[in-house]
């Protein structure tokens, strides 16, 4: 199967120019600005739209084993797909836990056979991803776990992180924390501004922040990759950007809404700016947006986190924590990143899809380039369109950014050379 | 930052509707150069000439300046001695000015977009600068102000910026509330709320004044004019009365919070829109804004000899 994508834009050393791309046997065969059609079997006009590598997520949930009503692999998938997402990396907090080889056997076998994108997963650090039993690393990293993780959880205890991380490193693998420390949260569920404001429970900051501090050094002393989920303190920022000045082995990502939102956002006891972390204030975003400039945060991940209707259309207080975001984050950070200058594209796109690339080492993602596999998006930056209910893919409706106008919508996503999304 | 922008090439520059948001950084990064002694070199004596038919001291000195400090050779040009009062129209002085080997003017005329037929006009080949055109644009002030911002925040996304004032006869309002808007600043307004109609209405709302002070990162105040007020219904202009109510007193100034700004395009009227000792506090930006101005205009002329390729070297 030969494919051309002809009159697209791509980056190339931070400028967009014209090219066409050839793809064959799935790969990308030839970039150059005018291919010929002879002998080809589809012609894709990009149209002058913006064709870029497919990004990868670093930070998705699927429901699925467990929890199917709020999303599953396929849906999950497709969602990714919409948003211009090629692969994806799906955390382990669903039912059972990927805890186990055989476990992690039929999680991996499901995300091959329904995924629309690549899907990569996580392993859990320990049993049902809580306690403090740790999981067989050697036995799951050969199943082909992609690192150990128990989002949603943080590990409270110090030796069960330690060890953890030491049996991380010696297999070259990354612990990838959801940093909470349970005791300092207070059962909160909002920023101090935000939760004073709406007479909740507050979460302060030092629940993160305190365990980031506590895994750099343990990351200092066992050596391990330490990456840090979904950082949302200025205080976090500042942990991480001293730790890599100390030359400890940590990266961190970031969330969009985090980038995107504060807790001045939240004007009303609306569940759909609830999420863990919460929204912190302007200061925290402006640190974060400064974090990712600086390079002390390494890559933008979404933290998609479907919930039924059911579970969202509550109080703040009682809500499930979590919104979704393949398919509102490149259309979201482009029009308020970069259209307003904030970003360059080249940069935004960095985050999305080289830095997650190289910072995991992943093999064929994160770059459009010969030889590489065909997983590419284009978007649409020239014309304004309104994110809407009815266009989402994924089984979660739960997001804030209904209703937004925006620039970037992807026309257009193709995994391994096929078309994994197209707009209608 | 790794912020990359191109370098600036227009063949005019007249309005900030043409500039997207890479376009105003690629500006304020080029007068951030000038400002930290960026110099050119010319491949010839390039001239230029500062066709002011409505006058404006201020901005005309600024213009003469930036375009000394580029060392382009500045022509004379008085509109009270000059053919304008034997009845010659804009575009034959413009044409004068090329046929005598001008390459470069500013212009300000009350006409709105008087430049749209200089620019339509196949004749004309030099480079337009807008020094302001009626109640229209005023392209070097809108940048000056986003220089003045973006050298105190370093971004524009997510700041809070009160334009407060006279905002229906001001064209620094509109600009700029398209500009900030469009760099993802939050746009509000202040002042008297009859002056807020529903154009502004669009960009921001309107808030009292003394919620402003406590919010926003960067107070915009705006030029009264008295003799526009004092033709209002409510008869004669109290200066008192109009700072009591929408000016900066020192009380307002004391509750701004401690990383903001004020800013004004002056000229002040001192005790009306900002307090007479408030003009040169310490959160004032004043002056500031009318020292970025000449190296917004340099800029501006250098987007314009870059169109034309003028430049010899930039170091």
């Amino acid at each position: 199967m030969k494919r051309i994508i002809a009159n697209g834009q791509i980056l190339d050393r931070g400028q967009l120019v014209k090219r066409d791309i050839l793809i064959e046997n799935g790969r990308v065969a030839k970039i150059a600005e005018d291919i010929s059609t002879d002998g080809v079997d589809e012609v894709i006009d990009a149209k002058g739209n913006f064709v870029s590598a497919g990004l990868i997520d670093v930070h998705v949930h699927y429901r699925q084993p467990g929890q199917e009503q709020k999303e599953t692999v396929k849906t999950g998938s497709l969602a990714a797909a919409h948003g211009g997402f090629t692969t994806v990396c799906a955390m382990p907090n669903v039912t059972p836990a990927p805890d186990s080889v055989n476990n992690m056997e039929a999680l991996i076998k499901l995300n091959h056979t329904d995924g629309a994108v690549h899907i990569k997963q996580y392993a859990a650090i320990t049993t049902n991803r809580g306690g403090d039993e740790l999981v067989d690393f050697k036995a799951l990293k050969d199943a082909g776990a992609f690192a150990f993780s128990n989002d949603g959880n943080g590990i409270q205890k110090s030796s069960t992180m330690y060890e953890a991380m030491q049996q991380a490193a010696k297999l070259d693998m990354a612990i990838v924390e959801h940093v909470q420390d349970d005791a300092l949260t207070y059962g909160g569920v909002l920023n101090g501004g935000a939760a004073k404001r709406l007479g909740m429970k507050e979460m302060p900051w030092v629940s993160e922040t305190a365990q980031v501090a506590r895994d750099v050094i343990l990351a200092e002393a066992t050596g391990v990759h330490y990456h840090v989920c979904h950082a949302s303190s200025k205080h976090t920022v500042n942990v991480i950007r001293a730790a890599k000045q100390a030359g400890i082995n940590v990266t961190a990502e970031v969330s969009p809404h985090h980038l995107l939102l504060s807790d001045a956002n939240i004007k009303e006891d609306n569940a759909m700016y609830k999420m863990n972390p919460p929204l912190r204030g302007e200061d925290d975003r402006q640190a974060l947006i400064e974090g990712l400039l600086d390079g002390t945060i390494d890559m933008i991940a979404t933290d998609h986190a479907p919930h039924t209707k059911a579970d969202k259309d509550q109080s703040i207080a009682t809500a499930a924590f979590g919104i979704t975001g393949s398919e509102t984050a490149f259309s979201m950070l482009y029009t308020r990143f970069v259209k307003t200058g904030r970003f360059t594209l080249a940069q935004l796109v960095n985050w999305l899809t080289k830095q997650p690339a190289s910072v995991f080492k992943m093999r064929g993602a994160g770059s459009l380039a010969v030889g590489q596999p065909a997983d590419i998006a284009i978007f649409d930056l020239k014309h304004e369109h309104e994110i809407k209910e009815s266009d989402y893919l994924s089984k979660g409706k739960n997001s804030p950014f209904t209703g937004e106008a925006v620039y970037g919508d992807t026309v257009m996503t193709l995994v391994d050379g096929d078309i994994a999304y197209k707009r209608s | 930052m790794m912020q990359i922008t191109k370098p600036v090439s227009f063949e005019n520059v007249v309005s900030m509707e043409d500039l997207s948001a890479e376009d105003v950084l690629s500006f304020i990064h080029e007068a951030q150069d000038f400002k930290a002694g960026k110099q050119i070199e010319l491949k010839r004596p390039v001239y230029a000439a500062n066709l002011f038919f409505e006058s404006s001291t201020r901005t005309h000195t600024s213009f003469e300046m930036a375009e000394r400090k580029l060392g382009l050779q500045v022509v004379n040009f008085d509109p009270s001695n000059s053919s304008l009062s034997k009845g010659e129209s804009m575009s034959d002085t413009v044409k004068t000015f090329q046929a005598i080997g001008v390459d470069l003017v500013a212009i300000r005329d009350k006409k709105n977009e008087y430049y749209k037929d200089l620019i339509a006009d196949p004749n004309v080949h030099v480079g337009i600068a807008n020094g302001g055109d009626g109640s229209g644009q005023h392209p070097s002030q809108s940048l000056l102000d986003m220089m003045t911002i973006y050298e105190e925040f370093g971004h524009f996304e997510g700041l809070k910026v009160a334009i407060v004032g006279d905002l229906t006869h001001s064209r620094v309002a509109r600009s700029n509330m398209e500009v900030l808007t469009m760099l993802g600043a939050h746009v509000y307004f202040g002042g008297p709320k009859k002056w807020y109609t529903e154009e502004f209405a669009k960009y921001g709302e309107w808030m009292p004044i003394d919620d402003l002070v406590e919010e926003m990162d960067v107070m915009m105040f705006l030029r009264v004019q008295h003799e526009r007020i004092a033709d209002d219904e409510n008869g004669a202009f109290s200066a008192e009365k109009y700072h009591a109510q929408y000016g900066l007193t020192a009380e307002r100034e004391s509750r701004m919070p401690q990383h903001s700004i004020i800013m004004h395009p002056a000229p002040v009227n001192r005790g009306v829109e900002i307090a007479d000792e408030l003009v040169e506090c310490d959160k004032s930006r004043i002056f500031e804004q009318m020292h970025n101005g000449v190296f917004v205009r340099m800029a501006i002329m250098t987007s314009m000899l870059r169109n034309r390729d003028l430049i010899k070297e930039e170091y």
